[in-house]
């Protein structure tokens, strides 16, 4: 409760606290703050998971041990579609609110969904050879995937050939809103069509069909992969900051004042 | 333990190319995302302190005309 009160008392102009840290300048310090905690965590968790991926998770009795490479696979799939939820909840929160900071966290989160996009692809392919005897299928689960890492590329490439970056974000609002749709269909495919891919062995609705330890192992591998990625949003939404906002004084002091920190 | 020695280890039960592979990328991508971030953070502030030193110039110069 206090905690509230004084960072109320410290925004100078703003009534309401919850709005505090909704502008770069107030949240550029916060950011940095939990960049550590995240990189912690991250590297933590990380090495928990592999432990139990690799010597503590059994032999699968039919996959042999290549289902291991569900332990980044799941993970950077989950990641995929929450990043460019988070991505797309940003968008719109800018277009409706017009506020600075909400675009520049779509656009920072951006790259990072890309990558576990592309990690869940690489590594579905390489799992699919053993598995399925093919590297690739245009079954409904891989091709919406593979949607989804070009819907990030698209709004990156959309985003980067518009100079003016107003312009720039309400152009890559609008592919990252109008794509958004494609998550539920990626979640969906492997009830809605017949897929090569396998249902899902862990649901919101049903109890999960794998071993405890496989389970565990890979939920310790969704964590780091959280902490990993609010990491790396964090950083690059800083980038963005003094990129975006470098003629104002508080970025100009707040670089000449040499914060290797904050 | 799953494992009876080191080399059972990397063999994977003969899929070790793929689980490999699978890792190996993985943490590669991860790696250059990183670099990239912090070469980003740099440049940024680099180029603010750029802009700080040419308006401290800029404003010098207009002092003694």
């Amino acid at each position: 409760m206090s905690e509230t009160q004084s960072s109320a008392a410290r925004a100078p102009s703003s009534g309401f606290s919850l709005f505090y840290y909704a502008s770069p300048q107030t949240f550029f310090p916060l950011a940095g703050k939990l960049l550590w905690p995240c990189w912690i965590a991250a590297a933590l968790l990380t090495l928990a998971g592999l432990y139990i991926g690799f010597f503590v998770a059994p032999t699968d009795a039919t996959q042999g041990d290549s289902y291991r490479i569900i332990f980044i696979h799941v993970p950077a799939a989950w990641m995929s579609m929450v990043v460019y939820l988070a991505m797309a909840f940003w968008c719109a929160v800018g277009l409706v609110f017009n506020t600075r900071l909400s675009f520049m966290m779509a656009t920072a989160l951006a790259p990072t969904g890309a990558i576990w996009a592309f990690v869940a692809l690489w590594t579905g392919a390489l799992w699919g050879k053993p598995t399925w005897g093919t590297y690739w299928v245009w079954d409904a689960r891989l091709t919406s995937e593979l949607i989804l890492f070009f819907l990030y590329c698209g709004y990156m490439a959309l985003q980067a050939a518009i100079d003016d970056p107003r312009r720039a974000d309400r152009a890559g609002a609008l592919i990252a809103i109008v794509g958004a749709v494609n998550v539920p269909i990626i979640y969906f495919s492997v009830k809605w069509w017949n897929t090569l891919h396998q249902g899902a062995s862990v649901s919101l609705t049903a109890a999960p069909t794998m071993a405890t330890t496989m389970l565990t192992g890979m939920l310790v591998m969704a964590l780091a992969a959280w902490a990993y990625t609010i990491g790396a949003a964090l950083v690059r939404v800083r980038a963005i900051m003094i990129e975006r906002e470098r003629s104002t004084d508080w970025v100009r002091k707040l670089v000449s004042n040499g914060d290797s920190k904050a | 333990m799953n494992w009876e020695s080191a080399s059972h280890f990397w063999a994977m039960g003969g899929y070790g190319f793929f689980v490999w592979t699978s890792y190996g990328v993985t943490a590669a991508v991860i790696a250059f995302e990183l670099i990239a971030l912090s070469r980003r953070m740099k440049r940024a502030r680099a180029q603010v302190k750029r802009d700080v030193a040419l308006d401290r110039i800029e404003s010098e110069k207009r002092g003694r005309a």
